[in-house]
Formats: C-alpha cells, sequence, structure tokens
C-alpha cells in the first residue's frame, strides 16, 4: 500500500508581531511553502537549525494551529479547522523535552488516561484503565508505574510515558519533535529501537524532526532538509546523503562531527549565521552563506525541482 | 612537568537524604598544550570535577584530593585570595549555555574588560584596545558596535564567541570548556569547535572539552578520559580509545551511536545511571554490563596498566589480559 497517509501542500504559516495602535505588524515567515508526502510506515526525517521552521511544521501537522496558505491532508481527508476535532486522533505528538512535557502533579495513570476520558467517552472506567495497562505494556513501561508521579522516572523512562500518551489514541501519525535529543547516548539508542519496533508492530507513520544528522540517517526513509521556513532539498535518504545537491545540506553533512578519530575531513566552513525570519532575503535565502552565490541567487529564489530527488538551487552540486 | 595535576579528587555534597558522592577518586593530568576531552553522561561527575578545581562549588560540597597542582603550586594550600588571582587569569573556563552564563544586565564590553581590569590593571584605553582584539579574535563582525550590546541581542552563537574572549581575555595557560557547543546548531557549532582549536594552537593553552558527543571528541581532543557515575573508567589517546576501548561501558557506548549501527534495531546499554541509592557495592557498571559475574558485583575493580588504558574493570577488552 502506497497511498500517501500525510500530504501536504504548499503549507505556510506567517506569525505577526509587533504593531502598536498605528505602527502596521511586521510579518514572520516561519514557514513557506512546503509540500510533502510520507507513505504509510514510512518515516519523513525533517532536518535543519533552529529558526528553520521544522516545529511550526509540527504544530501545523498535528492541527494545534492552522496553516496560512496550502492544504493539507490525512488518508485523502483534507483538514480544515472546521474538522480538526474529528482528525486529531490520527495525528499525535511527542515533544523534546520529556521534563517539561508531562504534568509533575499527575500520575502516570492519570497522564495516559487524560486522551481517552476526552475522546473516548463511551468507554468505561475498567475498559480505560485496561488500554492504559496495554499501552504501557507496549511500551516498556512496567505495571508498578501505574501509580507514580513523573519526578520518580529517568529522562528516557519520561520519553517513554510521553510516547505512551501519543499512542493512547491510536493515532496513524505520530509527530516526533527532537525525541531524542534531551537524552543521554545510551538512553537514546533505547528509545531509537522502540519508536522503530513500534512502527513495525502499529504500521505508524512519523514525521521525524531532528537536527541530528547521524540519527536522521538511521530512522528516516526520506529527508526534507529545511532554511528558513523552505524546503531547501528533499530525496529518500540514499539521495540526500550520499549525493547531496543543495550547498547547504553538504555544509551540514560537513559541519556534524564523525566519531572516527582516523577521518581528518575538510570542513566546509560557513561564515555568519541564519538571516532574521523578519527580513529575509529576496533571492535564495542560503545566498548570504553560501560560497558558491552569484548575482542571480541574491536576486531571485530558486524554486524546489527535479523528479523524486528535488533541490532549490541555482547551481548544485554533481551538475 | 604537568601543568595540571590531580590526585584522587572526590566530591560529596550534603543533600537532604545524607550525603552523595558525585565525584569519586579522579586523577587528571594536563600537559601544556595539550587537549584532554572528559566524556560522560549526564551525572558522571565531569562538570562537578572541574568545577571543584575553580572554586566554584556551593557551601553543601566538600572536596577532597590527594594532590591538587597548577604550574608546581599546591592549589589547596593557597588562600582563597591567593587562589582567584589564577582563577580566571591562568585557568579559564567557558560554561554551557552562553545564553544564562552572561550577566544580562551590563554589556558585553564590561563583561569581557572586568577581568582585564581585575587580573592585569590595564588603564581603560587598553582595555578598550585588547576587548577590540579580542572580539575580532574569536570572529565577530562589527566589533566597536558589538561592545556595547548587552547579552539578549546577540545569537547564541555570537554569545558563545563572548564568552570565548571572556576566558582568553587574560592569556590562560589552562582554558576549560564545559560543553562549549551543546546548546548550538551544528554549523555553528562547526565553527566554534574550530575557534577553540585554532586558539589553542595559536596560544600554546592547554584545554580541557568536557563533552558527551563522541563525534566533537573525535575531531577536536588527543587524549580522552572517560567518566562513569563519578569514576574515570578509562584514559586513552583519542585513535587507540576508538578503535579498541578496553572498558565495557565505552565499547559499549561507541556501539550505541546511531552512524555505527549496522542493523536497524541500535545496540543498547540496558539500565540507567546508578544513583544515590542505588550504588553497586562492586563496579558500579556491573548492573549494566553484558560482562559482569559475581566478582564485578561486589567487589570495587583496581585500576589496569596503561596498556590497558587504565580502565576500572576487573576484566579488560581488547586482547590477553
Amino acid at each position: 500500500m502506497s497511498a500517501a497517509v500525510l500530504m501536504a501542500e504548499g503549507l505556510s504559516r506567517v506569525y505577526e508581531i509587533g504593531g502598536g495602535l498605528f505602527g502596521k505588524p511586521r510579518e514572520i515567515r516561519a514557514l513557506s511553502d512546503v509540500s510533502f508526502e510520507i507513505a504509510r510506515g514510512r518515516t519523513l526525517a525533517v532536518v535543519g537549525e533552529s529558526g528553520c521552521g521544522k516545529s511550526t511544521l509540527a504544530r501545523v501537522v498535528t492541527m494545534i494551529e492552522p496553516p496560512s496558505a496550502g492544504r493539507f491532508a490525512i488518508d485523502g481527508t483534507d483538514v480544515t479547522p472546521g474538522r480538526w476535532a474529528g482528525l486529531r486522533d490520527a495525528v499525535q505528538i511527542v515533544f523534546q523535552d520529556p521534563y517539561g512535557s508531562l504534568n509533575p502533579r499527575q500520575r502516570i495513570s492519570a497522564i495516559l488516561d487524560e486522551p481517552l476520558k476526552i475522546n473516548r467517552k463511551s468507554l468505561s472506567r475498567a475498559e480505560r484503565e485496561a488500554k492504559v495497562r496495554e499501552v504501557m505494556a507496549l511500551v516498556g513501561l512496567r505495571p508498578e508505574f501505574h501509580d507514580r508521579y513523573p519526578h520518580m522516572f529517568s529522562g528516557g523512562q519520561r520519553q517513554r510515558i510521553a510516547i505512551a500518551r501519543a499512542l493512547m489514541l491510536e493515532p496513524r501519525v505520530l509527530v516526533l519533535d527532537e525525541p531524542v535529543s534531551a537524552l543521554d547516548l545510551s538512553v537514546q539508542s533505547q528509545i531509537l529501537n522502540l519508536l522503530m519496533e513500534l512502527q513495525e508492530r502499529l504500521g505508524l507513520t512519523y514525521l521525524f524532526i531532528s537536527h541530528d544528522l547521524s540519527v536522521v540517517r538511521h530512522v528516516c526513509d526520506e529527508v526534507m532538509v529545511m532554511y528558513l521556513g523552505r524546503a531547501v532539498e528533499t530525496g529518500a535518504k540514499a539521495q540526500v546523503f550520499d549525493s547531496p545537491r543543495h550547498p547547504y545540506t553538504l555544509a551540514l553533512l560537513s559541519a556534524t562531527p564523525v566519531a572516527d578519530p582516523a577521518r581528518r575531513k575538510e570542513r566546509i566552513k560557513l561564515t555568519g549565521e541564519l538571516p532574521s525570519p523578519l527580513d529575509i532575503p529576496l533571492g535564495c535565502a542560503f545566498a548570504a552563506r553560501c560560497w558558491k552565490a552569484q548575482d542571480r541567487c541574491r536576486a531571485e529564489r530558486p524554486d524546489l525541482e527535479g523528479d523524486g530527488h528535488k533541490v532549490a538551487c541555482f547551481f548544485p552540486e554533481g551538475g | 612537568m604537568a601543568l595540571l595535576s590531580i590526585r584522587n579528587l572526590s566530591v560529596e555534597f550534603a543533600t537532604a537524604s545524607g550525603s552523595f558522592r558525585a565525584v569519586d577518586a579522579i586523577d587528571v593530568t594536563v600537559d601544556p598544550g595539550d587537549i584532554l576531552a572528559i566524556v560522560g553522561e549526564s551525572g558522571s561527575g565531569k562538570s562537578v570535577s572541574m568545577l571543584a578545581l575553580m572554586g566554584l562549588l556551593p557551601w553543601t560540597a566538600t572536596v577532597t584530593a590527594d594532590e591538587m597542582r597548577f604550574d608546581g603550586k599546591d592549589l589547596r594550600a593557597m588562600t582563597p585570595r591567593t587562589r582567584r588571582r589564577i582563577i580566571g587569569k591562568d585557568i579559564a573556563m567557558i560554561f554551557q549555555e552562553p545564553m544564562s552564563s552572561l550577566n544580562p544586565c551590563f554589556t558585553v564590553g564590561f563583561q569581557i574588560k572586568e577581568g582585564l581590569k581585575k587580573h592585569l590593571g590595564l588603564d581603560a584605553r587598553a582595555r578598550h584596545a585588547r576587548a577590540l582584539e579580542l572580539m575580532e579574535m574569536v570572529g565577530i563582525p562589527d566589533p566597536v558596535r558589538r561592545l556595547s550590546a548587552y547579552p539578549h541581542q546577540m545569537s547564541g552563537g555570537m554569545s558563545q564567541r563572548v564568552m570565548i574572549a571572556m576566558a582568553i581575555a587574560c592569556r590562560p595557560r589552562l582554558l576549560i570548556a564545559d560543553e562549549p557547543t551543546t546548546a548550538l546548531d551544528v554549523t555553528i557549532q562547526a565553527q566554534i569547535l574550530d575557534l577553540l582549536t585554532a586558539l589553542q594552537a595559536e596560544t600554546g593553552m592547554a584545554l580541557i572539552l568536557i563533552t558527551h558527543d563522541m563525534g566533537v571528541v573525535a575531531e577536536t581532543a588527543r587524549r580522552v578520559s572517560v567518566q562513569y557515575a563519578g569514576q574515570k573508567v578509562e584514559e586513552q589517546p583519542v585513535g587507540p580509545l576508538f578503535a579498541t576501548p578496553h572498558h565495557p561501558y565505552t565499547s559499549a557506548l561507541l556501539a550505541a551511536l546511531p552512524e555505527r549501527a549496522t542493523t536497524r534495531l541500535l545496540p543498547t546499554i540496558p539500565g540507567v545511571v546508578p544513583g544515590q541509592f542505588d550504588r553497586p557495592p562492586g563496579c558500579l557498571f556491573a548492573p549494566r554490563c553484558a560482562f559482569a559475574d559475581a566478582t564485578c558485583q561486589n567487589t570495587p575493580p583496581p585500576v589496569q596498566p596503561p596498556a590497558k588504558g587504565l580502565v576500572r574493570c576487573h576484566y579488560p577488552l581488547g586482547g590477553p589480559a
């Protein structure tokens, strides 16, 4: 089955800030014209640095806020704010910080029970309890944790709780917003394994947001590299990692430290930092930091083009 | 002669529920111009041991050591006043979160110049010139304007550069960088690491890099010391450490790196780091170790000879024991 579970077309999100009584509010384009498709049981990784719009994308896809333009569909059903209530079951999110995303005053049982209480009103208390215990077993939480509070758990266990909470409503899509960045290396691999086992067992579709390229390379099927709210390169994992075409992807790959002291590689040195999303340059957003930039790059914006492996650059690598 | 030599350093914190040993009998030796990385997960005592050296721990901490020498001078015997003449001047530290380590109430220029005034006694004009020079050294564009900027007006990468400028202001002979790039993006991280290694090569200072990122270690350090639950479990030059780790913990940690994975499921280390109340009587890693037996559970392991990477293990890996 290859039909897309999640399909997005030209998603944009604009925030307005400032603007007093007379001043005109200024626009922040957090997300511009992002399109993608994810098939059932597959993982799309969204990669980029802070401020590139990854988390905004997560918020739009999980229906926390509406897109300013563009549309997206879940299993062929167009998502509009009017249909949010019925569709939110299908997309759930796991946040980055397992310390901040669990209510310290609720027991684990209450945290996991709440989605059911609100969304599955027909279930009896005993049925809900059974479901909570079932999901706890699924993510590898021992039954005796049922009545404990979040502070009694380590970061890895808390992330298991957060994953269990996201699974309570049997979603089809899981949005994972940096699920392992706050965890130690030895615990990180436990959580990554859990996520992959769950995907296989439940046929889940993942939108995996991360800045850690070695994690992304391990878990994903397809990659979307974002820069300042736009996708600059998309493609299958092997295409993007083995033959990156956008200079930014190349720089990102070369900047990622490799745990192999024998490999002395030349780093591509990027100068400067991300431009402010308040005044995005006219042309290619990356032009100011790009070593290949020419006048054309600063004047007009390249479109995301290509067959399968798409890139938004006038002078891509490898042809 | 070693620039810094610490023998048998332990730090205990008095907590409401009894004393907690955060650092347990650690040895650190750093030569001039050396780059030592201290690696470990959270709670392994890597930051606390360096804070103890700097004398920055709160009063609840008890620091004991058999030896704590910097440049031949015994740091333990010094009065706080003499010690403060070394700390911040000859030994400087860069902290993890640049955003919260700078004082939001003062301009960047003021914070850089403070050390110059206290330690070097430069006059205002010389301080200003030196601050500009430092800002240029760490690659901050438009230094004249940036000197009068407040920390909140700068990005994370720029704030970290300011922290580095402050740390190297008095030309330290030992720079301790505590997770200097953890809060930063990868492309900025690469810039900061390049900057630190370039400064190190230029000034010949020694660098201690505290990190949990094996990639950063592999690309930056010369020697690596691995810590686990407050103890140093292994120390080797960087090449041999990655090629033939002798401690099961180091080996498991390296295997858990996603980039080294050969299968879809990653090798994991079961369990978690022991806390205050479940410290095992024998080897601290025994409950999570794949090779542990009854001896490991009950007897604290000896420190093996340097050929075995100074590991704290009964059965070091890699070749015959």
